[in-house]
C-alpha cells in the first residue's frame, strides 16, 4: 500500500498543478463532443446506441451529485437515496401520462398531444421537472425530520427502512403506481419552440442528450454554489463535528434538513428525467441496490469532492452497463457460465469492499475529507459518525 | 411528562405509574393491538400468532449474531443474513444428496437433520470468521462510515455467490413432513414444523445463554463488549474474543439457515437480505446489545408480522416492519429489553 502511494504521488502532484478551470473546459468539451464521437467509436461494443447509455449516465450523474450532499457534505450516511428517485419518477408519471384518465390536463405541450391525447393529466417538462424537485425536496426533509436525533449506522438503517418503504407504499397503491405494470408510456421531452419529433428517443438521441447535459450542468452550478456558501460551511462543520458546530451557533435541525432537503431534490430532478427518457415509471426499478449503485459512485469517485463523484458516476455507469455486458460475450466464447451483468451487484459489492480497506477517501477524494479520514487513525476520538454522545 | 416534569405535591406515585408508563409503552400498545385484534377474529389472531412464535424462533436466531456483533465492535454486520442464507443452501445441498425425496425412516431423519445442522453451522461460522478477518478488522479504527460500507459490500458479494450457487428458488426435500398436523387446539393447528422450529431454538439459545453468562470466553465477550481498551488491559486477547463472537453469530445463522430451509422447503439466494432486514429490526425492537432483547424482539416482530399478513396482506409486510423499524429507531432506540443511553 506505501508502494502505491509513493508511485501515485508525483502523479497526483503533478495533476495538481493544472488549473481548475482547465479541467472544466476539457470536461465539458468531451461532454459536448461525446454524442458525435461515441458511436463511432464504441458502437461496436455494444451492438447498440451508445448514447442511450450515456443519457442515462447523466442521469445517474444528476442523483449522484445530489446524494453527494447528503453523504459527502453533511456526513449523513443515506441508504435508501432510491426513495426519491422513486418520487420524482412518479411526479413525471401523474403529470406526463394517462395515468389520470379521468383528468383532461393539458398545460405547455404540443397541439398534437392535446388533440390525440385528451385524456390524463400532460404538464410541459421544464414545469415538471421543477415540481418533482420541489415536491421531493418536501419529502426528502419530512423523511429526514425523524432521522435528526440519530447518527452514523442508526442514520442509515432508518434512511434504509424508508427506501424500502416508498417503493412498495406505490407498489400496493395502484390508482397511484399502476402496480406491476407501471406507468407507460410517459410523455416525451417538449420544449417550446422546439419541433416536437426532435425527441424521439430512443430513436434521435442527441437532442435528449443535450435537454441531459444542460439538467446536469444545473444540478452541478447549484451543487458548487451551495457548497461554497454559509450552509455549505455549515454542513462541512456539522460533519466533522456536530457538537463543536453547534456551539459556533449552526442550526444542527435547519443545516440537516436542508442537506436532506436539496439532496432529495436533486434525486427527484433527476429520477423525472430518467422517468420520460426510459418511457416508463416502474416499481421494479426502484430497489436497494440502486441506492447502493448510487451510493458508490460518491464513495468510488470521493466522497465530497464535486469533480470525483462525476467520474465516479460516469466510471460506474459505463462499467454496469457497458463492460460487464461485454465481459459476458467473452466468457460465453471461453465456455464459463458466468452471467456478469446479473451478478453486478456482487463486483461492486466487491469495489466498495476493496476501497474502504485500500482507499477510504475515494480515488479523487477531496482536501478536507482526506485530512479527516486519514487524521481519523491518530485522534483518539473520531467524530465522525460517532455513536455515543 | 408534563407531570414527570413539575411533580406536584404528593403526586410521586403518579409520576412513578407515569415513568412506567413511559418505559413499557410499546409492550402496551403491542398487548392492546393483539387484543383489539383477537376481539374481532380470534381465530385469525391466534392462528397468526402461532405461525408468528415458528417463523419468530428462526428472526431470533438471526438477530442474536446482528446483536452479538453490534454488542461488541458496534457494528451493523450487514452480510449476517446473507451468511444465513448460504448457510440455507449448505443444509439444502446436504439434505438433496443425502434423500433427494425426502423419504428416510425415523432414525435416519434424525441423524440426517443433526448433520445438517452441524455442517451447516460449520460453514457459516467459518464464514462469519473469514468475514471479520478480511472485511472488518483492518477498519477496527477507521471511521465507523467505513466498516458499514464493507459490510454492504460484502452482503452484496454474498448474495451474488448465492446467486451463482442457484439463480432461482431451489426445493427442499420435505424431512421434517412438515405440513403433517400434530394437534389442534380450537383452530389452531401445530405442524410438525412449528415443533422442529421451536424445538431446535430453545436448547441453541439455551446452549448460548449458558456460553455467554457462564464461561470464561463469554466473560471475554462481555468484557469486551463493555469496554475494548481495559479489556485488552486485563489480558483478554480482543481480537480473538471479536472472532470468536462473529463464530458465534455463525453458528446461530448457519442452524437459523437449516430450521429456514425446513421449515420454509424452499431457499433463494435473496432470502438473506429481507430475513437479515426484519432479523436486524428484531434485534433493535429488542434493544440492541442484549441477547435476551433480540429473542424477544424476534418473537415479537415473528407475530406482527404474521399478523399483519393476516389482516392487511403480505403485500405490506415490509411497509409494516420496516415502519416498526423507524419508530422504534427514533422514539425508543434503546428497544424493549435494552439500557437507555446507548444512542441519542
Amino acid at each position: 500500500m506505501e508502494a502505491a502511494r509513493a508511485f501515485f504521488k508525483p502523479i497526483s502532484d503533478a495533476l495538481g498543478r493544472v488549473p481548475s478551470i482547465v479541467w472544466k473546459l476539457v470536461l465539458l468539451g468531451l461532454a459536448v463532443l461525446f454524442p458525435f464521437v461515441v458511436n463511432p467509436l464504441f458502437g461496436d461494443l455494444t451492438g447498440g446506441d451508445v448514447l442511450q447509455h450515456g443519457v442515462e449516465a447523466l442521469g445517474y450523474l444528476m442523483m449522484a451529485l445530489g446524494l453527494n450532499i447528503v453523504v459527502g457534505f453533511a456526513g449523513l450516511l443515506d441508504l435508501g437515496y432510491v426513495a426519491f428517485f422513486a418520487i420524482g419518477s412518479f411526479v413525471m408519471g401523474w403529470l406526463a401520462s394517462d395515468q389520470f384518465y379521468g383528468a383532461h390536463i393539458h398545460f405547455g405541450v404540443a397541439d398534437a398531444l392535446a388533440k390525440f391525447d385528451p385524456h390524463g393529466i400532460h404538464i410541459n417538462f421544464i414545469v415538471i421537472v421543477i415540481v418533482a424537485a420541489a415536491f421531493t425536496m418536501f419529502w426528502g426533509a419530512v423523511l429526514g425530520f425523524p432521522t435528526l436525533r440519530l447518527r452514523g449506522d442508526y442514520l442509515a438503517i432508518v434512511t434504509l427502512a424508508f427506501g424500502e418503504i416508498v417503493p412498495r407504499f406505490f407498489e400496493n397503491l395502484p390508482t397511484l403506481s399502476n402496480g406491476q405494470k407501471g406507468i407507460t408510456p410517459v410523455d416525451h421531452v417538449y420544449l417550446p419552440g422546439i419541433d416536437p419529433t426532435a425527441f424521439n428517443y430512443p430513436l434521435t438521441l442527441k437532442p435528449v442528450y443535450f435537454v441531459a447535459l444542460v439538467m446536469v450542468l444545473v444540478v452541478l452550478f447549484v451543487n458548487v454554489r451551495l457548497r461554497d456558501s454559509r450552509l455549505g460551511r455549515a454542513w462541512i462543520a456539522v460533519r466533522e463535528d456536530e457538537v463543536a458546530a453547534a456551539a459556533m451557533g449552526v442550526n444542527l435541525v435547519r443545516t440537516k434538513l436542508w442537506a436532506y432537503g436539496f439532496g432529495a431534490a436533486f434525486g427527484g430532478f433527476a429520477g423525472a428525467f430518467l422517468a420520460t427518457f426510459r418511457n416508463t415509471v416502474n416499481v421494479a426499478n426502484f430497489d436497494f441496490g440502486q441506492s447502493v449503485f448510487i451510493l458508490c459512485m460518491v464513495i468510488i469517485g470521493g466522497m465530497g469532492n464535486v469533480v470525483g463523484v462525476i467520474v465516479g458516476a460516469i466510471v460506474l455507469y459505463t462499467v454496469n452497463n457497458t463492460v460487464l455486458p461485454h465481459l459476458n460475450s467473452i466468457s460465453s466464447s471461453l465456455h464459463v457460465a458466468i452471467d456478469f451483468p446479473s451478478i453486478s451487484a456482487g463486483i461492486f459489492g466487491f469495489f466498495m469492499l476493496a476501497m474502504m480497506i485500500l482507499r477510504p477517501a475515494g480515488f479523487i477524494p477531496s482536501r478536507r475529507r482526506k485530512i479527516e479520514l486519514t487524521h481519523g487513525e491518530l485522534v483518539e476520538d473520531t467524530p465522525l459518525f460517532e455513536v455515543r454522545q | 411528562m408534563e407531570a414527570a416534569a413539575v411533580p406536584a405535591a404528593g403526586s410521586s406515585r403518579a409520576s412513578a405509574a407515569i415513568g412506567w408508563l413511559r418505559a413499557n409503552i410499546l409492550w402496551l400498545l403491542l398487548v392492546a393491538a393483539l387484543a383489539v385484534l383477537a376481539a374481532i377474529n380470534l381465530g385469525r389472531t391466534a392462528e397468526a400468532t402461532q405461525t408468528g412464535i415458528s417463523t419468530g424462533a428462526i428472526y431470533a436466531l438471526i438477530a442474536l449474531g446482528y446483536t452479538l456483533v453490534y454488542g461488541i465492535i458496534e457494528l451493523i454486520n450487514f452480510a449476517h443474513g446473507d451468511v444465513f442464507m448460504l448457510g440455507s443452501f449448505v443444509a439444502t445441498s446436504l439434505f438433496v444428496s443425502i434423500a433427494p425425496s425426502g423419504k428416510l425412516g425415523l432414525g435416519s431423519i434424525i441423524l440426517t437433520v443433526l448433520a445438517g445442522l452441524l455442517v451447516a453451522s460449520f460453514a457459516t461460522a467459518t464464514l462469519n470468521v473469514l468475514i471479520e478477518r478480511v472485511a472488518y478488522r483492518p477498519l477496527r479504527n477507521a471511521p465507523k462510515l467505513a466498516p458499514l460500507i464493507t459490510a454492504i459490500g460484502m452482503s452484496f458479494i454474498l448474495q451474488n455467490v448465492g446467486l451463482l450457487w442457484h439463480t432461482g428458488a431451489v426445493g427442499v426435500p420435505d424431512l421434517i413432513n412438515s405440513q403433517h398436523v400434530v394437534f389442534t387446539i380450537g383452530t389452531v393447528s401445530v405442524a410438525n414444523s412449528d415443533i422442529f422450529a421451536v424445538a431446535v431454538t430453545i436448547p441453541v439459545l439455551l446452549a448460548l445463554s449458558f456460553f455467554v453468562s457462564q464461561t470464561r470466553y463469554g466473560k471475554a465477550m462481555r468484557a469486551t463488549a463493555q469496554d475494548a481498551d481495559a479489556a485488552r488491559l486485563m489480558g483478554i486477547n480482543v481480537d480473538r474474543t471479536i472472532a470468536l463472537t462473529f463464530l458465534t453469530g455463525g453458528l446461530m445463522a448457519g442452524t437459523a439457515g437449516v430450521i429456514y430451509a425446513l421449515y420454509n422447503t424452499t431457499v433463494r439466494f435473496d432470502s438473506g437480505f429481507t430475513n437479515g432486514l426484519i432479523a436486524f429490526t428484531a434485534a433493535v425492537m429488542g434493544g440492541i446489545g442484549n441477547l435476551k432483547g433480540a429473542v424477544v424482539g424476534g418473537l415479537v416482530i415473528g407475530i406482527i408480522q404474521a399478523n399483519s399478513d393476516a389482516v392487511i396482506g403480505e403485500q405490506w409486510q415490509s411497509t409494516v416492519v420496516f415502519g416498526i423499524l423507524v419508530l422504534v429507531m427514533v422514539f425508543k432506540p434503546e428497544g424493549l429489553l435494552g439500557e437507555p443511553g446507548r444512542e441519542g
